[in-house]
């Protein structure tokens, strides 16, 4: 079992350099925007920055309030307090119809008393636009999304991938300066989101319009955006690069949210720079880096989160073990689970809890453990993440950014 | 001989019962539409009979039909009827589908504005006859005639436009609105180029209904003709009950029920028509 050597010591950094869009000005800038509904908290005071040409995607669950964020971005709904700026200027107040942003809604909206065209020219015609003018950018925009030969047909006498299309088309015709789109593949099958995730990926890619993508699918969030804001409880729990939101999730909502997380509770026993000892349920040997501006004493409480394809199995007496310094916990394996490309352990460790690991299947089949074999658990202690630090927030990795535009 | 039928059955059992007609069901159906349209159709067949009484068939003719072409009274009760429910249609339409939209806002008491606008659906008419005459002529001091009838039309037909407009409203999408707005249209032009394009059958099914309770109200029509005001429903009830039934109120019903049903025959011309032409459309992009 190698170690993956080439990736930097002290934990996963993002490489900033490939989206160059972090560098470009704020498009949206969400200032402390709070929203209730009667009693209800929504939206409570979020800080967010889009910029220019980022395909930036709002992931969370049903009811996190993701939607209503978008849906004041939209100008739908007005903020009870906070500022939502688009460009710079302050949009609390404006309708929808002067903000130039456009949604592709999650039920598509098309007019169904409206052909394709004249569905894709409706925004265009509210700009005023007429003739071959107009029909030059119709033309490109049902070319853009392949809808070209479907002009004359009704949204009704269209499938459902193709409607999605047509939504998209007609929110981009208009060139708005950001496309709001609200769970768009969500009423799609397994296969055609996945086909849609691309096409959207390429078109945002093409048009360079920036993107803000609300949905409740981890992996459509970690495929297709540049950077990722996870909502929970109408709060916003992590903002980041895909690889930096599961490698490195802030919080133990995170965590758990995205992927399969195991989550462990222990105890700092040590520290040796910025190494952590940790003590716990069933811990041999556990160590974690401290993240970064961060302090920890002895004693202190610590949640610590390592995904499942990190850890390695080896035999509890068997003569492979794990290599010296590496975080390693004993249990028995209570379940196995032949998924194709991996095989996934269930394993009861002392003290209660039980840890989920995913093996890649490059062994043979008669490898694999059994119901009630002792087996040890190991990882490379880089791969412990520290969850819940109290001083970690929500807007820290856009500060963290701007830092870097500075000195830029 | 039974053995024969016995080895038959098996086989073409199967294949009778997918191919046999129900004829409990068609038996059913034809009293059905005999007992709900057997009365008109010998209405009809009598408006074309030679001699003055209804119960003997002498012979064909049309004689009553022109003898009622001539009839000032019934010429003067129709124009009167069509002018009333052509207003009434009219009135109907706009406050009711005005009515329609205020009712899709939320608002303190919207549900008691609701019962309101529907109560004259379960109003026994007769009552509403009484208090219309009452309030019009006794409290308003508005003459019998035209006024008061067009009043007390609009009064019991606003609601069925309220309730079908209400209702094609109620199952119109209202992200639509909201798509229409964000494309950048405003509050004036998301309306006239959305929600009454998708609103417009309704607001047409709705002024056809007010068109139509008016065009055929006896029992309130009844209370507030006044004199030489009467519309058409009320003249035929007035003979129909006066002289019994005449050959000439016969030709005259039936030709309202011709009417009523050629109304009836262009709006489901007009509605295949629409539909066939969108299919035809689709079928032209298909081959192209």
């Amino acid at each position: 079992m190698p170690r993956l050597t080439d990736e930097p010591p002290g934990g996963f950094h993002p490489v900033a350099e490939r989206t160059p869009d972090t560098y470009a000005p704020v498009e949206v800038g969400i200032y402390g925007v709070t929203k209730c509904f009667s009693d209800q908290v929504a939206v409570d005071g979020i800080d967010l920055q889009v910029h220019e040409g980022e395909f930036f995607s709002v992931l969370g669950p049903s009811g996190c309030g993701k939607t209503t964020l978008l849906r004041m971005i939209a100008g739908f709904a007005d903020p009870d307090s906070g500022r939502i700026e688009l460009d710079g200027v302050d949009m609390v107040g404006v309708p929808p119809y002067r903000r130039d942003v456009n949604t592709v809604f999650q039920s598509y909206a098309l007019f169904p008393h409206m052909t394709v065209w004249d569905n894709v020219a409706y925004g265009l015609r509210r700009k005023r636009l007429r003739g071959a003018e107009l029909r030059r950018r119709v033309a490109e925009h049902l070319e853009l999304v392949q809808l070209a030969r479907f002009a004359k047909r009704r949204p009704t006498e269209l499938s459902g991938g193709q409607q999605q299309r047509v939504a998209i088309a007609r929110a981009l015709a208009a060139r708005p300066r950001l496309l709001l789109l609200d769970e768009p593949l969500g009423a799609l099958d397994a296969q055609l989101r996945k086909q849609m995730q691309i096409e959207l990926m390429q078109i945002q890619r093409e048009v360079g319009t920036t993107f803000l993508y609300v949905t409740h699918d981890q992996e459509e969030a970690l495929v297709l955006s540049h950077r990722v804001a996870v909502m929970n409880a109408g709060r916003v729990e992590q903002v980041g690069y895909p690889e930096d939101v599961y490698e490195r999730p802030s919080t133990r909502f995170v965590a758990g949210f995205i992927g399969t997380s195991n989550i462990m509770d222990v105890k700092v026993s040590d520290m040796d720079g910025e190494w952590l000892e940790l003590t716990g349920g069933g811990v041999e040997r556990l160590r974690a880096v401290l993240p970064d501006g961060h302090s920890a004493r002895h004693g202190q409480q610590l949640s610590v989160t390592v995904r499942p394809e990190k850890l390695h199995l080896y035999d509890a007496d068997g003569e492979e073990q794990p290599p010296p310094g590496w975080c390693s916990l004993a249990g028995t394996v209570a379940d196995v689970v032949y998924t194709g490309m991996s095989t996934q352990y269930v394993v009861d460790v002392p003290g209660g809890d039980s840890l989920v690991a995913f093996v890649q299947n490059t062994r043979r089949i008669s490898d694999a453990g059994t119901p009630g074999q002792p087996v040890r658990m190991a990882w490379d202690p880089e791969f412990t993440v520290v969850l819940d630090s109290p001083a970690r927030g929500g807007a820290e990795p856009a500060e963290a950014e701007r830092t870097k535009e500075e000195v830029h | 001989m039974s053995q024969t039928v016995t080895t038959r059955e098996p086989a073409t059992r199967p294949a009778r019962r997918r191919t046999g007609r129900p004829w409990a069901l068609i038996v059913a159906v034809c009293l059905v539409f005999g007992f709900l349209y057997a009365p008109i159709v010998w209405l009809a067949l009598v408006s074309f009979n030679d001699s003055r009484t209804v119960s003997r068939f002498t012979g064909f003719s049309t004689h009553w039909y022109a003898e009622l072409v001539q009839d000032e009274r019934v010429i003067a009760a129709l124009g009167l009827t069509l002018r009333i429910a052509l207003s009434s249609a009219v009135v109907c339409t706009i406050v009711g589908t005005l009515a329609a939209f205020g009712l899709r806002r939320t608002f303190r008491g919207r549900g008691l504005w609701t019962v309101v606008l529907t109560l004259p659906l379960v109003v026994p008419e007769v009552v509403m006859g009484v208090s219309l005459l009452a309030f019009f002529v006794k409290l308003a001091g508005i003459p019998l005639g035209f006024w008061a009838l067009l009043a007390a039309h609009v009064a019991f037909s606003l609601s069925f436009v309220v309730v079908v407009v209400r209702s094609r409203l109620a199952g119109m999408d209202t992200r639509l609105q909201e798509a229409a707005a964000d494309l950048g249209a405003g509050p004036l032009t998301a309306f006239r180029t959305v929600t009454l394009p998708l609103v417009a059958p309704a607001i047409a099914a709705g002024s056809a209904f007010a068109f139509l309770l008016s065009f055929d109200d006896v029992v309130i029509s009844s209370y507030l003709t006044g004199v030489g005001s009467t519309t058409l429903p009320v003249f035929v009830y007035g003979q129909a009950s006066k002289r019994g039934v005449s050959p000439e109120i016969v030709a005259l019903s039936t030709a309202m029920v011709g009417v009523s049903a050629l109304l009836l025959l262009i709006g489901v011309a007009v509605v295949t028509w629409r539909a066939r032409r969108v299919g035809r459309r689709v079928d032209l992009t298909v081959a192209g």
